[in-house]
């Protein structure tokens, strides 16, 4: 298969009881592509991520990785592939500092023949997050101060600087900037520009058009459950997205998908 | 190292709010103890001026008076190497009422193994066992009572974590199992006559020793190791510690194990002290290292509090168990105190949660 394909999907659903949430998605993505993700709300697009990232199972359907066919049986299996998530909740320990928080699950270590009772390795993991920051041009005062401490868009910065603290192979941002003021989403946007020229795939699940259409390259709409249009940002507009995220128009590929 | 990331980000983010240490509150609060005592002790007209702890007149060696603190520590330590796993267990935003009655069981089980063969020459009256069992190395009935700790908190963090019940339910249920084991045990008989290096356990200043240096050790460990990072991730956002890959089932069944043993290895103690054990031992106890982990800070929602914190809680609660004696308050009033004092310390710990940001 070809390895310019980040990730692939063939067929992917999902259904919950009777409520089919996700129905045969056949998504695609290259390398160093940004693609966004929108849709109404309850159209999908937090299902289809939590069936990439292995935080639910699918119902049916592949999912390609790099040309391999993966299965992921948990988020932790998906972040070690190299599939990096903010969630939309947020996922941080409030009363943990930011390298505790960027290393949950997987610190550095010494003396590992104590088995759980292992030392942490506070200096490597220290001198991690400050590259890891400073990669993704993140600001935070101080690192050694708990997230309780932090305001919404610091959270967010920290959650996001995972991504770059651990290299990793695709990034997708759940509403990254739903619940964060004017400047905050200007930081969090600025650090979408550091990916995208750093050439890291990214998917973006986002409702806002002006973020989308400034950021990626390529718009997947979803609508009750199934993909209906597949958009290069370059041949379409903010009015065009919202007839097909609305129902008024389906892509031709997608006739009678809805 | 520098503290602050220097970024190409554009945005100053408002000054980080340095925290005061929760340690120092609690640590301030048994200044404040102690000095209402050093002053109630000289304001009563029936206490003729003595002093509490300090003493300016030069009736001691020293100024302080050494006697009474470590009477004061030796009455905490037993109930602080409790509050030690306590504290660890309400980390995770759990509870473990069975650690009380779990001192009894322990106790009795332990010293089975523990006792000596002849007492002034004729056989022990109170052997539980045969001579097999008399006379046996010091660590064998230690690893007996550690094994079955291990083995009651085993089952305390499975149904807690894989059966999902409350902790409070699944370790009420385990209360009454274990005072029902402590009373099975031996027939409601006390086991008695342990031998000398039994005994040497709970001897003179040994429980302080114990409860100093297990204090030092998960410090340590809950500071310093991947466990304890765990413990407070947990406690403090447990959807956030899954996520992150943490085995947070596995995990907890290793804490309530943890708390378990230390609670087991309190109840060798506090049966080699007494040089007996019987049923009815350690009746409250697990209420008592609980409020030692609530007055040192250890959020009741989990994720917040240290071992320091703890062991200034056992010395609030040992102070003011000395000063009530001191002014001669009976015990009604002393628990009139602690069960104020413990409020006081959970809508303390609300009122910071409520004003964090």
């Amino acid at each position: 298969m070809d390895n310019d394909i980040v990730l692939k999907t063939e067929d992917l659903t999902k259904h919950y009881g009777g409520v089919h949430a996700l129905e045969g998605a056949n998504f695609e993505m290259k390398k160093g592509e940004h693609v966004a993700i929108m849709g109404d709300n309850g159209a999908g697009k937090s299902t289809f991520v939590r069936q990439i990232t292995g935080v639910e199972q699918r119902t049916r359907g592949k999912v390609f990785f790099y040309g391999d066919e993966v299965n992921f049986a948990g988020p932790l299996d998906a972040r070690e592939a190299g599939i990096e998530t903010v969630f939309q909740t947020l996922a941080l320990a409030d009363d943990l500092n930011v390298p505790d928080n960027l290393f949950l699950g997987r610190e550095k270590t010494k003396w590992n023949f104590l088995g759980p009772f292992r030392f942490l390795d506070y200096k490597a993991m220290h001198a991690d997050t400050m590259a890891g920051l400073e990669k993704t041009g993140v600001k935070i005062p101080n690192i050694r101060n708990t997230i309780a401490n932090m305001s919404g868009g610091q959270r967010q910065c920290v959650a996001i600087a995972r991504t770059a603290t651990f290299a990793s192979k695709l990034t997708i941002m759940d509403e990254p900037t739903a619940a964060l003021g004017v400047q905050e989403t200007a930081q969090v946007e600025n650090i979408i520009r550091t990916l995208k020229e750093a050439d890291e795939p990214l998917i973006l699940v986002s409702h806002n058009m002006r973020q989308v259409m400034e950021l990626v390259d390529r718009i997947i709409v979803f609508r009750r459950g199934r993909m209906v249009a597949n958009l290069n940002v370059n041949e379409t507009n903010g009015e065009d997205v919202v007839s097909y995220i609305t129902g008024a128009k389906t892509g031709a590929e997608f006739e009678g998908a809805a | 190292m520098s503290e602050t990331s220097d970024g190409i980000g554009g945005l100053t983010f408002d000054k980080s709010k340095k925290s005061w240490p929760n340690e120092l509150n609690v640590l301030l609060a048994l200044f404040i103890i102690v000095a209402v005592f050093e002053i109630l002790g000289q304001l009563l007209p029936y206490m003729n001026d003595q002093s509490f702890l300090f003493d300016t007149r030069g009736r001691f060696d020293s100024i302080f008076n050494e006697a009474r603190l470590q009477i004061i520590i030796l009455q905490v330590a037993i109930i602080g190497i409790i509050a030690l796993g306590a504290t660890q267990v309400i980390l995770t935003a759990g509870i473990d009422l069975s650690s009380g009655p779990l001192v009894a069981a322990t106790a009795m089980i332990a010293m089975s193994f523990g006792q000596t063969e002849l007492v002034n020459g004729n056989p022990n009256p109170k052997a539980v066992f045969g001579v097999w069992a008399m006379d046996l190395p010091v660590i064998v009935p230690i690893a007996i009572g550690l094994m079955f700790g291990a083995f009651i908190g085993f089952i305390n963090g499975t149904f807690v974590a894989f059966f999902r019940i409350p902790p409070f339910i699944a370790t009420l249920g385990m209360f009454l199992i274990c005072r029902g084991i402590a009373l099975w045990w031996s027939g409601g008989r006390p086991v008695s006559f342990p031998t000398e290096s039994y005994k040497f356990l709970g001897s003179g200043m040994m429980p302080v020793v114990w409860f100093l240096a297990l204090a030092a050790i998960f410090h340590v460990i809950l500071k310093y190791t991947v466990y304890g990072k765990h413990t407070y991730a947990i406690g403090s956002n447990e959807e956030a510690a899954r996520m992150s890959g943490i085995n947070v089932k596995r995990h907890k069944v290793l804490v309530y194990m943890v708390a378990s043993m230390l609670a087991a290895f309190a109840g060798v103690v506090l049966s080699a002290k007494a040089s007996t054990a019987q049923a009815g031992m350690g009746e409250f106890y697990e209420l008592f290292a609980i409020a030692m982990a609530v007055i040192g800070g250890i959020s009741l929602t989990g994720g917040r509090g240290s071992i320091i914190g703890t062991v200034l809680g056992a010395m609030v609660l040992g102070v003011i168990r000395s000063g009530f004696t001191f002014i001669k308050l009976d015990g009604s009033y002393q628990l009139m105190a602690m069960g104020g004092i413990i409020i006081a310390a959970v809508v303390l710990d609300q009122y910071r949660q409520r004003n964090r940001t």
